[in-house]
């Protein structure tokens, strides 16, 4: 089992769902009996989650979906 | 192969997505506008090479990356590789933490993180340096794996996962300023 200072450099990666099973079981394992670095994981996929959220909902200009079309009418033309 | 009188109707649900990544890559409205147009143009001269039923959003990702860097980096000589300063793990987790654990017993509805105006996210990652910025907002808005990442930019996972690691612990600083400058941190233990 993997220990507090081990398991929050593991944070990043961890979250991104980049560890190998082995490691990731590891971490588990220390997660389900450490509510300090719980606590921790749970803020950082939060605010992981709330960043995602808040910098993808973009309303689109007028008039770039018809520009983008018509995009497409020149390349078939020439 | 995919078929280009299909391009549209599959390909033109994903601007709203791809025109939200362009404005935190090129930081205003004009470039994010003609670097969608000019993704768009470039997947449909390109769609033949699209395999069906593979991730059409994450193609149109890495047509517009690509565009991007080639058209908007090479303006400046050479890509800038900025540094940072160095910020401790945990940074807003350990200011921010246990205000989050206050309002989560107020209401397990309440989303703390709502705190931070949409605004001020999108600044805090736009002003990062691109060397940051690019991967934050590759992994952690658009979802790409590292590995993904490495191949777009072309640098090595090692340098993704620490670019990653230090731009996000930037951001997070960033963040919390914006609610220090708001006086939301009054009542955060051990900041008063």
């Amino acid at each position: 089992m993997a220990n507090c200072r081990e398991t929050i450099a593991e944070l990043d990666a961890f979250l991104d769902g980049e560890l190998s099973d082995d490691v990731r079981t590891h971490i588990h394992a220390h997660l389900e009996g450490c509510t300090d670095c719980l606590s921790a994981f749970d803020f950082q996929a939060e605010l992981k989650a709330a960043i995602r959220r808040k910098c993808s909902d973009e309303a689109l200009p007028t008039g770039l979906l018809g520009k983008i079309q018509a995009c497409f009418g020149d390349v078939d033309a020439g | 192969m995919a078929d280009q009188a299909t391009f549209a109707d599959e390909a033109m649900q994903y601007a709203p997505q791809l025109y939200s990544g362009a404005l935190r890559m090129t930081r205003n409205q004009a470039d994010a506008e003609d670097l969608v147009q000019d993704t768009y143009l470039r997947a449909y001269r390109s769609f033949h090479t699209f395999q069906d039923g593979t991730n059409l959003r994450a193609w149109l990702f890495r047509i517009m990356t690509n565009a991007y860097i080639n058209k908007y980096r090479a303006k400046q000589r050479r890509p800038q590789e900025t540094d940072l300063g160095d910020v401790e793990d945990l940074y807003l987790y350990r200011r921010l933490g246990s205000m989050e654990t206050a309002a989560a017993s107020l209401s397990a509805e309440d989303e703390f993180l709502d705190l931070f105006t949409d605004d001020e996210v999108k600044q805090a990652l736009e002003e990062l340096p691109e060397n940051f910025r690019l991967p934050v907002l590759l992994a952690d808005v658009e979802g790409f794996a590292y590995k993904e990442i490495a191949e777009l930019l072309e640098i090595p996972i090692g340098t993704v996962m620490s670019r990653l690691h230090r731009g996000r612990k930037a951001m997070h600083k960033a963040l919390y300023e914006f609610a220090e400058s708001r006086g939301l941190t009054s009542t955060a233990v051990g900041e008063s």
